[in-house]
């Protein structure tokens, strides 16, 4: 009986873990069990039961002529020793109705045949038939957990790349320049350079505060190029070893009075800007306070450049980004 | 305070996918201004607000905050939802005001993560 297969919506989807992903990824050669021991159908059931004593094993395929025949699991033996008829062959105990499944098909596959059948290990074949391994569900297990490891072990990898890049490459001055360029009006995606450029200032190795405090400044320096310029602007961050040197600038209008500008509560923003949560004449200022050094240089013929410089000279704020 | 017990104590509705309810609120702060949030609030706290758009979550991002409540039965448009949803923001809303959700949630021992306005960046 074919059970249809579940729906996976878009929205479900998103939530399959990398576990089930692996599972449809991972072939099932991949976590069997090689090279195992097979037994003969004319070996007495009391030599099978030394050897898996000896092995500790709980199961192993009957093998005959190179084909596989059948499985003598401990549940026969156990039959056997109750009907005390270990005189008898591998033959009148082992198990031949078999639920076989593919090497090069994934491990799903194992898991749907197992919670199908009550069998325990499943013999794998190959394309041309012949028993090439077992798997059991602790391999599936064992397989999954190594390759979780093994993903795990990538991201760490390109993490600690990131934050030793200043320290891998030699140049007289090292820097890494990220730019964005910032719509007038796009309210939608305000936020979104500055949260990368927190982003890869965490990647990069930068400790929390110093992200959350240049995330800040530049989110506040994204947003008035949003609400104020005419054409939008660009952002532009400069990432040394010794300082992050971030730039907002545009085209115009510039600010008639920088002085006024930085007085807080001061705006020019209209209503709609304001009941949005912005325009309340606070951003400058708080740049001002998260950056150690900012300079507003704006004429209303060449637009406004505003420079906000954050210096990791002190160890203690930042090991990894400094020489 | 775990976040589900913070939902709980102000009959708050959970719109994002993934609630979180594991995650430790360490204190709270209640503003509309995005500049004043920017400005003041320490980090792992819970933000209410009465601004709904995708800015809100933004800011989220940007200064640590743990987890957002919209008060008064605010409920934002998807696309507030689905930025959330993709930054692991949990999105609560709750029929209370802003005076009435802060005051209990400070009575329930949750302190004010706010910082007065001459101290510096938190």
């Amino acid at each position: 009986m074919a059970s249809k297969p579940p729906t996976i919506s878009d929205k479900s989807a998103e939530t399959v873990t990398r576990a089930e992903e692996l599972a449809y990824e991972l072939r099932i050669h991949e976590v069997m069990t090689e090279n195992v021991f097979s037994l003969s159908p004319e070996m007495q059931m009391e030599t099978a039961l030394d050897i898996f004593q000896r092995e500790r094993f709980s199961g192993a395929p009957v093998v005959q002529d190179g084909d596989l025949i059948g499985i003598l699991s401990i549940e026969d033996l156990i039959r056997a020793l109750r009907e005390k008829h270990l005189t008898a062959s591998v033959r009148e105990y082992m198990t031949t109705e078999l639920a076989i499944v593919r090497k090069s098909d994934p491990v799903v596959e194992a898991l749907k045949t197992f919670s199908r059948t009550k069998y325990g290990r499943l013999p794998v074949l190959d394309e041309d038939g012949r028993l090439v391994g077992i798997i059991t569900k602790g391999d599936i297990s064992n397989g999954l957990l190594d390759a979780l490891q093994r993903d795990y072990h990538a991201e760490e990898l390109i993490r600690y790349r990131a934050s030793h890049l200043f320290e891998d490459i030699i140049s007289h001055r090292t820097s890494l320049i990220l730019r964005y360029d910032i719509r007038q009006g796009d309210f939608i995606h305000g936020g979104f350079a500055s949260s990368n450029i927190k982003r890869a200032l965490l990647r990069l190795g930068a400790k929390p505060q110093l992200a959350r405090r240049c995330g800040i400044a530049v989110y506040e320096a994204e947003m008035n190029l949003i609400i104020h310029t005419e054409h939008g602007g660009t952002l532009r961050v400069e990432i040394e070893p010794h300082k992050i040197t971030m730039e907002a600038y545009d085209d115009g209008p510039g600010i008639e009075d920088v002085e006024l500008a930085m007085k807080p509560g001061y705006s020019t923003a209209t209503n709609e800007v304001r009941e949005m949560g912005f325009g309340a004449g606070m951003g400058l200022v708080n740049i001002k306070r998260c950056v150690d050094e900012m300079r507003l240089i704006s004429s209303t013929e060449r637009g406004t450049n505003l420079y906000m410089i954050m210096y990791l000279n002190d160890a203690e704020d930042d090991p990894k980004m400094v020489s | 305070m775990k976040l589900n017990k913070l939902v709980q104590l102000i009959d708050g509705k959970v719109l994002t996918d993934d609630s979180l309810g594991d995650r430790d609120i360490a204190g709270a702060m209640g503003a509309d201004l995005m500049s004043d949030v920017l400005s003041s609030i320490k980090p792992d706290s819970v933000l209410l607000t009465g601004l709904c758009n995708p800015q809100v979550v933004r800011t989220a991002l940007i200064a640590d905050i743990r987890a957002i409540v919209f008060i008064r039965d605010k409920h934002p448009a998807q696309e507030t939802i689905d930025l959330a949803n993709a930054e692991n923001i949990p999105l609560v809303t709750t029929s209370h005001g802003l005076y009435d959700a802060c005051g209990v949630l400070f009575q329930a021992g949750l302190p004010s993560f706010e910082t007065q306005t001459e101290d510096d960046c938190a």
